[in-house]
């Protein structure tokens, strides 16, 4: 267990050096980017004038490092700052939206996961079976459309009937039941989209293990197919579900502007190509942040498990 | 690909006609529908789903750049002049306004309108709503508007405003979307603050997602503002829009994509309106750039482009076709009757000639950012620009920054204009030398001198005569190519109605539709 825990420190220490290296290729490169706050908010309004006198009071007029040292002090005190454009508190614009991301996040792996799972899982027991093939087929087709045109199919079936809403609208005082049937459509597309993926690699953990001695030795001992999978087979097949299943889960936080722009669902990605356009550059920042931190969270968390499934790494050393 | 002259018996003038009976036709509605207009009721909750909005939307008027800032202000701001459906100019918070010289304007505020807040409107409150868009530190989009203005003083009831030189107009600038009326404290509006004078009351607003208002009960205009709540929703995506409009989820659309039109139009399940004004699509040309600065090389592209192809393809045959012409047919001194140019390669091959020139070579940077269809108006024109020898070559320009380091960094783009209703704002903005968006950088003597003469003439033919004058200057003489006026396209659920006459002044009803439409 204490290796475990060396192992949690050092890589969080490492998660948090990672999200300074991020913010500062962030910042760097929204730098690059053509114009600033003032002359993109004014648009083709902006005239010179207009444009320095804007600047002014937004404070733009420092050299970009001053600026990024303020922010950070900022930051590292708990305070994200406000928006440049709409100069409402960073962490108050975050809060609502970052809770739509996660919501839908959470709705589609909590169908995605079990559901590829169980493919995975068939389709490595009846392997080469009708039931293998289709499923194969079907999760690799529903991958190689675009986001955007699963969507479409799923409204121009769907929706179109009146069955469920194309456009989401969330209000706080929805009910949960309410929540999940106005947010079907987006996670049902994120499902299709993230499926293929993990049940690939569930099926082919398991057959990989399948040609094992030990697999041999269960089968020769006369035990069902489905207690050799299951029990001998999956548990050593775990640690590479496990970081795909990771790998998915940030995805379904940090990837899916198409789905939201479609859906018009309020979450970060919407927010984060907004703020990228008008050059906000805090709230792009803070953003960047907590896409980061998924990523860096969930792949801890991956490897924690993967450790933990696999007594040989924990008695190592 | 083979192109043909339009026929000779169609003139300009024929095919404007066409095009507004056209319209006329597409908004002949069922007769039910016609009778529930006379009377507008009260009530219902009208959702509306715009194809603009960002996350960086904010409540400063002075910022205001897209339709949904555009259709949100409109709903809680008021402004001192309107413009009506005709549009002519008619009193809002200015009940009444007058000028002896056209240089000192005295606008006299209605007196008994309250603010959402239950505060009276007062001098003080209109003078520094419009301050906040003037002076050194001011940020608003309309600053230079107010470049003449010397002085805003009040006096009693009335708001006196003198500028340096006389303009006749200067009242239209007045109903300009910018100039909100808002509460103001020690001379200084708050403009982060929602309170303001119009119909309806903000409730929430998520920028970029959604607003939601309820009817302001005090408000002063008892025949306006029907709806008992206003819902004005993001809806980016275009395909979105079109699906919430026909699942029930909103009742008002804008920017339908010209190929959905008919097939909406099948379903039944919507009204389109097509609304002809004087927004208009055009190509800037940098008449400081060489071979820009030939006049003959700038006739020879604006004779090289088919602009009734560019309004059948590019705008699904929703606008009409301009002469290079920047004011439209819904402007009062429209020169209707100008010589037109039709899609003439030999006439462009001429004007090369007379340029010195065998053949010609030059870059077009366009992105959709300009218009929507701006690159395959852009790849149209090469092509027909091809058969008189001219050689577009055609370069795609992001979206992102589009304004900032194409329009009028690159010498020849692609741009749009909302129009104005009065020529004065848009040759002042746009023409006039020295304007800060003269996208052609164009200087002409004779134009500028006109342009400084017509505001403080007060004889009406002769004020239309130097109109027109100024117009055919510009189509013949100036430096962009405008193919195109565009219309503005809307749908409805089939519940909502409008007044007999929509407004050609902006979209949507010049933006009024919360206030101005009603269910059925």
């Amino acid at each position: 267990m204490h290796a475990v825990l060396v192992m949690i420190a050092q890589r969080l220490a490492l998660g948090g050096l990672t999200l300074f290296v991020v913010s500062v290729v962030i910042f760097g490169a929204t730098e690059l980017l053509p114009g600033d706050l003032a002359s993109t908010l004014l648009g083709q309004a902006a005239t010179p004038e207009t444009v320095a006198a804007l600047r002014r009071q937004l404070g733009l007029e420092d050299p970009a490092p001053v600026r990024y040292w303020n922010w950070l002090t900022g930051v590292l005190q708990g305070d994200f700052g406000t928006s440049l454009a709409t100069r409402r508190p960073i962490a108050d614009m975050l809060s609502a939206r970052l809770g739509n991301t996660i919501f839908l996040a959470l709705y589609a792996a909590a169908i995605a996961v079990p559901l590829s799972l169980c493919l995975g899982i068939l389709a490595a027991l009846w392997r080469n079976s009708i039931f293998d093939r289709v499923a194969n087929a079907g999760a690799l087709s529903a991958i190689s459309f675009p986001e955007f045109f699963i969507a479409y199919i799923l409204i121009f079936l769907l929706a179109q009937s009146g069955a469920f809403p194309s456009m989401v609208r969330l209000s706080p005082a929805m009910s949960f039941g309410d929540k999940l049937y106005v947010t079907f459509l987006p996670a049902l597309t994120l499902t299709l989209v993230v499926t293929a993926h993990m049940m690939r690699m569930t099926r082919a953990a398991i057959i990989n293990l399948m040609a094992s001695p030990y697999i041999e030795m269960a089968r020769l001992k006369g035990l069902s197919p489905l207690r050799i999978v299951l029990r001998h087979a999956l548990p050593n097949a775990l640690a590479p579900i496990i970081n795909v299943i990771a790998i998915n889960l940030a995805y379904l936080i940090t990837g899916v502007v198409v789905v939201e722009v479609v859906f018009v669902y309020p979450g970060l990605g919407q927010l984060m190509v907004d703020s990228v356009s008008k050059r906000d550059i805090a709230v792009v920042q803070a953003i960047a942040l907590i896409f980061a931190s998924a990523y860096v969270l969930l792949n801890l968390t991956a490897d924690v498990l993967s450790t933990l499934t696999n007594p040989r790494l924990m008695r190592r050393k | 690909m083979r192109y043909t002259k339009p026929q000779s018996g169609l003139t300009r003038r024929r095919l404007l006609q066409g095009a507004t009976a056209a319209t006329a036709a597409g908004l002949i509605l069922p007769a039910s529908y016609r009778a529930a207009r006379a009377e507008p009721q009260q009530g219902g909750t009208f959702r509306i789903g715009l194809g603009h909005g960002n996350s960086t939307d904010s409540y400063d008027p002075g910022l205001i750049d897209n339709l949904y800032a555009q259709v949100f202000a409109a709903a809680r701001h008021n402004q001192l002049i309107e413009v009506d459906s005709d549009g002519q100019l008619i009193g809002e918070i200015a009940e009444s306004w007058e000028s002896d010289d056209g240089q000192t304007w005295v606008f006299h505020i209605r007196q008994g309108v309250t603010f959402h807040s239950g505060k009276d409107v007062t001098v003080e409150d209109v003078i520094a709503s419009l301050n906040h868009h003037r002076g050194d530190d001011a940020t608003s989009a309309i600053k230079q508007f107010f470049d003449p203005v010397t002085e805003i003083r009040a006096d009693g009831n009335s708001v006196v405003i003198t500028l340096d030189a006389p303009n006749g107009d200067f009242a239209y600038l007045m109903s300009d979307y910018h100039l909100a009326i808002m509460p103001g404290t020690d001379g200084r509006i708050d403009p982060s603050s929602s309170d303001g004078c119009g119909p309806y009351v903000v409730e929430n607003f998520e920028p970029g997602v959604e607003a939601t208002l309820n009817r302001f009960p005090d408000y002063w205009k008892s025949h306006r503002g029907h709806f008992d709540r206003v819902e004005i929703l993001a809806i980016l995506d275009s395909a979105a829009r079109l699906n919430a409009l026909m699942t029930g989820q909103v009742d008002l659309i804008d920017q339908i994509d010209p190929a959905t039109i008919d097939m909406l139009e099948a379903r039944g399940v919507a009204n389109i309106l097509s609304i002809p004004g004087n927004a208009h699509y055009c190509f800037p040309m940098d008449s400081r750039a060489s071979p820009f600065s030939d006049n003959n090389v700038r006739l020879a592209l604006k004779y090289a482009i088919d602009r009734q192809q560019m309004v059948d393809t590019i705008l699904g045959g929703h606008g009409a076709v301009s002469n290079d012409n920047p004011i439209g047919p819904a402007n009062r001194y429209f020169y209707a009757d100008m010589e037109e140019k039709t899609f003439d390669p030999d006439r462009a091959r001429f004007h090369l000639r007379e340029a010195g020139m065998d053949s010609l070579t030059v870059d077009l940077h366009v992105a959709d950012a300009a218009f929507s269809g701006a690159v395959d108006a852009g790849s149209l024109f090469s092509e027909t620009a091809a058969q008189a020898g001219i050689t577009l070559n055609l370069i795609r320009e992001p979206n992102d920054g589009y304004w900032d380091n194409v329009w009028m960094q690159k010498p020849f783009v692609a741009s749009y204009w909302g129009g104005r209703a009065v020529e004065d704002h848009m040759f002042t903005t746009g023409y006039a030398a020295g304007a800060s968006w003269n996208d052609s950088f164009w200087e002409h003597e004779r134009f500028n001198e006109l342009l400084v003469q017509a505001r403080s003439e007060v004889n009406e033919d002769l004020r239309r005569e130097m109109y027109q004058e100024m117009q055919r200057l510009v189509s013949f003489e100036g430096s962009v190519v405008i193919p195109m006026y565009n219309n503005y396209v809307m749908a409805t659920a089939t519940n909502v109605a409008t007044p007999e006459r929509v407004s050609a002044n902006w979209n949507l009803d010049g933006f009024r539709c919360v206030e101005r439409w009603w269910f059925t």
